[in-house]
């Protein structure tokens, strides 16, 4: 078929460009000027190349952060896809429970992430928490603001509590689109509950279950506010993540240079592992899996 | 295999039935006798897919009892019923081959691999899928899942009986005629009782050996083709069996007269007086039409099918229809109809009355 040739319709493709450029390229090249200059204030800047990248690169502190933020990211997905599955799996498929159930899980997602470390900030507090003075109580060592691995349970199991509900209404969403008559045929074929969830229920909740993974990975990724609130980043630097020590780093050093730097390849990360998770989504979807 | 006995079984899908229109199946006995073909036919939602499901245990009956020889098993799980029924749409397990699929109920009963192979290849070729077997079964044609999950149906050798929901609606013609040639013979090596669920009446008609008829949640009739064909026990199998159906016309009925619109019809029994509302109800092909015998006619349209034609008329004001030979002449001068005496049924309230032999 012949098409027409018609360079001025590039045009059209203008507005669509301009809203991209003020809403996303412009900020980002502010960034990237950050990342290539060095200053001494007054507003003066000096080409800096790639010396804040190679500085960066070579600094203990960012791969630290980094290696914290994969184990964080890591944890959550480990427990909160599991338990997202298995909270939708137990849930009931109608009535009055059901939507009594959905109500109950959407309440963690709509309460702000700050509210969220404040409750658990106050809740985990050996003088006035009930979580925190109840395991002091009952003798077990427990204060995220001197021990590593307190602190570590405590944002985790706060993560988990915040957005299990995604993950479960999801595969809730995916196992209410099954039909009826692939529970019959595997009653007929004499299936166990074993089979049912390996063979129709897992199959048919993939899709959901694979945005459920990429949204809560790049979430956690970039996770700030609720461990901010809670520890601080503490003790020591146990819970720096990436963003935490980023802000720490552009704003409380004014390190505008390797902090730029850092935050393009933290952008390049979370964008290399999102597209690593999609092509690996697609590419199972075409195989059937 | 087994005999399966419905003991007074009915069932609402409502959790306190009030009136008999509540239920979706109203009371039935009956027995399916063992290794016998059965065709379940009726239009959609007159309950025989849950019939079918109460049989396989996937549903509980509201009433009654249900019994496989004579062990009670109507509160029985499906997996001890050991039956095997295919949907009316397809169900594969998409992640697994076609191999997995079909092995699928056998290695949930633990056997022996061997066996499973064997049992595998003999049904892969049953449904013409051997080149496909290690295929994943998701991605693959509606027509081939469904032959999937009629495969996975098959593949047991030691059912009670097989219940097939619509199996074939979405099979494509040819393919539709031999499945059913397929399952005629799977039939007749192994002898298992079957239960075909269909709306389509040549195929239950060429798939059994009885025809069960359901209407609005009722068994109205039980018969081979032919009884259904000569003496349709309600008018409903009679409208819904053959191709057109048979002609119901309101009369009044006396001794061995009908009359319709003070025109006599001749019958050949007598009855008593009947109640209700009265009808005579006779098959297109046992009316011919003629020039001078029997009662007007107005001929509106003449259709040749090819092995016959068919005569769309109006008959004191109700649409009929009359078969004529291919050969046999229809022309203008030809008003009047004839029916065969021996062939006209009389009905009370639908169901058909038994004349008394004169």
């Amino acid at each position: 078929m012949d098409k027409t040739v018609n360079h001025k319709a590039w045009f059209l493709v203008l507005p669509v460009l301009i809203l991209v450029a003020f809403s996303a390229v412009i900020p980002l090249m502010t960034v990237v000027n950050y990342s290539v200059q060095d200053t001494f204030g007054q507003n003066e800047f000096f080409w800096a190349g790639l010396e804040w990248f190679e500085e960066m690169l070579a600094s203990d502190r960012m791969w630290d952060a980094l290696g914290r933020q994969l184990m964080f990211s890591g944890i959550i997905l480990l427990i909160e896809v599991p338990l997202g599955i298995f909270v939708a799996l137990n849930m009931p498929k109608s009535g009055f429970w059901a939507s009594f159930c959905l109500v109950v899980m959407s309440l963690p997602l709509l309460i702000p992430w700050n509210v969220v470390g404040t409750i658990w900030q106050i809740f985990g507090r050996v003088d006035i928490g009930l979580l925190g003075y109840t395991l002091d109580l009952i003798g077990v060592d427990y204060n995220y603001t001197q021990d590593t691995f307190a602190a570590w349970v405590t944002i985790i199991v706060m993560d988990v509590w915040h957005w299990t509900s995604l993950v479960a209404l999801l595969a809730y969403a995916g196992l209410k689109s099954i039909p009826d008559a692939y529970y019959q045929a595997a009653k007929i074929d004499q299936a166990s509950r074993w089979k049912v969830f390996r063979f129709i229920e897992l199959p048919k909740m993939m899709g959901v279950l694979m945005i459920a993974v990429l949204l809560r990975f790049m979430d956690s990724f970039m996770i700030y506010t609720e461990p901010f609130v809670v520890t601080g980043g503490g003790p020591g630097n146990a819970t720096t993540l990436l963003s935490i020590d980023l802000v720490k780093m552009a704003l409380g050093q004014f390190d505008l240079g390797p902090a730029a730097a850092f935050s393009i390849m933290y952008f390049l990360v979370i964008l290399l592992i999102s597209w690593v998770f999609y092509t690996v989504m697609t590419n199972l979807d075409k195989k059937g899996m | 295999m087994a005999k399966i006995t419905l003991d007074n079984l009915a069932h609402s899908y409502l959790p306190n039935p009030k009136s008999e229109d509540d239920f979706a199946l109203k009371e039935l006995n009956h027995v399916w006798e063992d290794g016998a073909a059965y065709a379940l036919l009726g239009s959609s939602g007159c309950g025989k897919t849950t019939l079918l499901n109460i049989i396989s245990g996937l549903l509980q009956p509201s009433r009654g009892r249900i019994l496989f020889d004579d062990v009670d098993v109507t509160h029985a799980p499906t997996a001890q019923r050991s039956i095997a029924q295919v949907f009316q749409f397809p169900v594969v397990y998409d992640t697994m081959s076609v191999r997995d699929n079909l092995a699928f109920p056998l290695r949930n009963r633990g056997r022996d691999e061997k066996y499973v192979a064997e049992r595998v290849q003999e049904i892969a070729r049953m449904i013409g899928m051997e080149d496909m077997l290690n295929r994943k079964a998701r991605g693959l044609t509606a027509d081939a899942k469904q032959k999937i999950s009629l495969g996975r149906g098959m593949v047991r050798k030691d059912v009670n009986a097989l219940l097939f929901d619509e199996p074939l609606t979405v099979i494509d013609p040819h393919m539709k005629w031999e499945l059913r040639t397929q399952l005629k013979k799977l039939h007749h090596d192994f002898g298992h009782t079957m239960i075909y669920v269909t709306h389509d009446q040549t195929e239950a008609l060429t798939f059994a050996d009885k025809v069960v008829v359901m209407y609005e949640g009722r068994v109205v009739q039980i018969g081979t083709p032919d009884e259904l064909f000569e003496r349709p026990e309600h008018t409903f199998v009679g409208y819904f069996i053959g191709s057109p159906g048979m002609n119901v016309i309101p009369a009044k009925v006396e001794g061995r007269t009908a009359y319709i619109d003070g025109s006599s019809v001749e019958l050949a029994r007598g009855y008593g007086p009947l109640d209700g509302k009265v009808e005579i109800g006779v098959r297109p092909e046992f009316a011919r039409l003629s020039q001078s015998d029997g009662l007007p006619v107005k001929v509106r349209r003449v259709e040749d099918v090819g092995r016959h034609k068919i005569i769309r008329a109006n008959f004191f004001g109700h649409d009929i229809n009359i078969i004529a030979g291919e050969d046999d002449p229809v022309s203008a001068d030809m008003n009047r109809v004839t029916f065969d005496a021996k062939h006209v049924n009389v009905y009370a309230n639908d169901w058909r009355v038994e004349g008394e032999a004169a």
